[in-house]
């Protein structure tokens, strides 16, 4: 942890690059929440963009499929007037046997100033950070099982607009904990935020193997779990899962732990619903509640693009020279 | 440390005198007044009343317009800026406290023409000083105060308004 903290941290204790939200501290978190608001505003602009990194160019590199996380990335770039190259790996030239590292030098003799990464493999966007030229930020957008970083921070944002702060709240993560890269970020994110009471609701075969060394309180029973929740945070089941032994099937699955009204009705009454989607309707969550009048899901991925402004000009400002401080007014 | 404080009541009387008299010269009715955070805001709001203004006081943080982000970086309590009419074929009167470089008014400029385009914009300021780096000036001018080398002046505020030139 403290290893992760001095790669993503700058020798002056700015956000370099944004791996994780394991070695951050609360403070850096609400800076990054507070930014994002600041940039919430751009959307009212006519010409909804602002040049702080014009100039910049930042690569989008995907080695896994991704529609909703690409796309913020590459409009929060835009809007902060950066350039944008997107680079599907998959169809691209590790295909034609360049290794990860020759791809990092050729994007680097381009003269591109931060790398997004999504992978399928847990620590390739450290793996990246560590072997990157210094001048270049690396922002995580997903790493295998390990962590996603950014949706956790936009999931952080959606929260305190709906709920105002954070220390009383409970807030229940339901389903794929253990596969569920987002799930670990939103645990270190909340617990880090001050979140009393975080729960994980799940089925055995469906938990990290020590959920307690999260903090967390463990709950088998949805029904049980939900009891006066204020945010509940559903998450995707993957589908290639149930043909594994993990889980029955999709059916049983939605009766034991799909997010009917009936079943919400358990939560404190103005409890918000959550999905860092994709969802998957009729599986974990029912049409009627991921559409219904407490579901925030499409306001999240409006926060997402205002987080990933808000990180990105973060981690491209640690790059300089320790406050200049010129004349202002 | 030798602070010396000016008369803040006056100056923006002064103001408010100037901005009546060119707004009734080019027969403008009702302007959009914008003032420029923070300082700005606090003078912006002074001026509204003073004027009688009807139209709701807009206001404009410049953080991400600013021409030294690749020297200074960003500073995460910026505030978002909250223009509440469209201020296409409006005519404006900017605010800020006070004028030096002509920076801040440059970034201004370029964050209100993301927002539209206005039908003219005319510039009001408590105080100005010397040290322009732009050829931008004021419509409206609260008082010139004359500084001596590494003398600055500050708006403090916003209850109660005070505007000190300090020795540093």
């Amino acid at each position: 942890m403290k290893k992760k903290n001095r790669l993503q941290l700058d020798e002056n204790g700015k956000l370099k690059h944004f791996l994780t939200i394991e070695g951050l501290n609360r403070q850096m978190l609400i800076d990054i929440l507070d930014t994002a608001e600041s940039f919430t505003g751009v959307t009212e602009q006519t010409i909804k963009k602002v040049p702080l990194l014009r100039g910049k160019t930042i690569v989008n590199l995907f080695f896994e499929a991704s529609t909703r996380t690409r796309t913020t990335f590459e409009l929060a770039a835009k809007r902060l007037s950066a350039d944008v190259l997107n680079i599907n790996i998959q169809a691209s030239a590790t295909a034609k046997g360049e290794t990860l590292l020759d791809t990092l030098r050729n994007l680097e003799a381009m003269h591109c100033d931060m790398f997004v990464v999504r992978h399928a493999d847990s620590g390739a966007a450290h793996f990246i950070a560590q072997h990157a030229a210094p001048h270049i930020s690396v922002i995580n957008a997903g790493d295998g099982q390990h962590a996603h970083p950014t949706q956790a921070m936009l999931d952080m944002f959606t929260i305190r607009r709906v709920k105002g702060e954070f220390h009383k709240l409970n807030v229940a993560i339901v389903g794929d904990v253990r596969h569920s890269r987002v799930a670990r970020s939103q645990i270190h994110a909340l617990s880090m935020l001050g979140v009393e009471d975080v729960r994980i609701i799940a089925p055995k075969t469906l938990l990290p193997s020590e959920p307690e060394a999260f903090g967390v309180h463990v709950y088998h029973d949805l029904r049980e779990g939900l009891r006066d929740v204020d945010v509940v945070i559903m998450l995707r089941l993957q589908k290639e899962r149930m043909r594994g032994a993990s889980l029955p099937s999709e059916h049983e699955y939605f009766q034991l732990y799909g997010l009917t009204e009936e079943k919400l009705a358990l939560a404190k009454p103005d409890v918000t619903v959550m999905h860092p989607g994709p969802i998957n309707r009729g599986v974990e969550i029912d049409s009627v509640v991921a559409d219904g009048p407490r579901s925030v899901i499409l306001q999240q991925v409006s926060h997402g693009i205002a987080v990933r402004m808000a990180v990105m000009s973060m981690a491209m400002q640690s790059h300089l020279p320790e406050a200049a401080g010129g004349r202002r007014g | 440390m030798n602070a010396k404080e000016l008369d803040i009541n006056q100056t923006l009387d002064h103001v408010a005198q100037s901005l009546n008299a060119i707004l009734e010269s080019r027969n403008i009715q009702n302007p959009i007044m914008i003032g420029i955070h923070t300082g700005g805001v606090w003078v912006a709001q002074q001026l509204h009343q003073r004027l009688k203004l009807n139209e709701p006081l807009g206001t404009l943080d410049i953080s991400f317009y600013r021409d030294d982000f690749t020297r200074v970086g960003i500073n995460p309590q910026v505030q978002p800026s909250t223009l509440p009419l469209s201020v296409d074929d409006r005519h404006i009167i900017l605010v800020d406290d006070v004028l030096y470089t002509g920076r801040t008014i440059r970034a201004a400029f370029n964050e209100l023409f993301d927002y539209g385009r206005p039908a003219s914009i005319m510039l009001a300021v408590l105080v100005e000083r010397d040290g322009r780096e732009l050829p931008i000036q004021a419509d409206a001018v609260g008082q010139h105060v004359a500084l001596e080398a590494g003398e600055q002046i500050k708006l403090q505020g916003p209850e109660p308004l005070t505007l000190t030139t300090t020795q540093a």
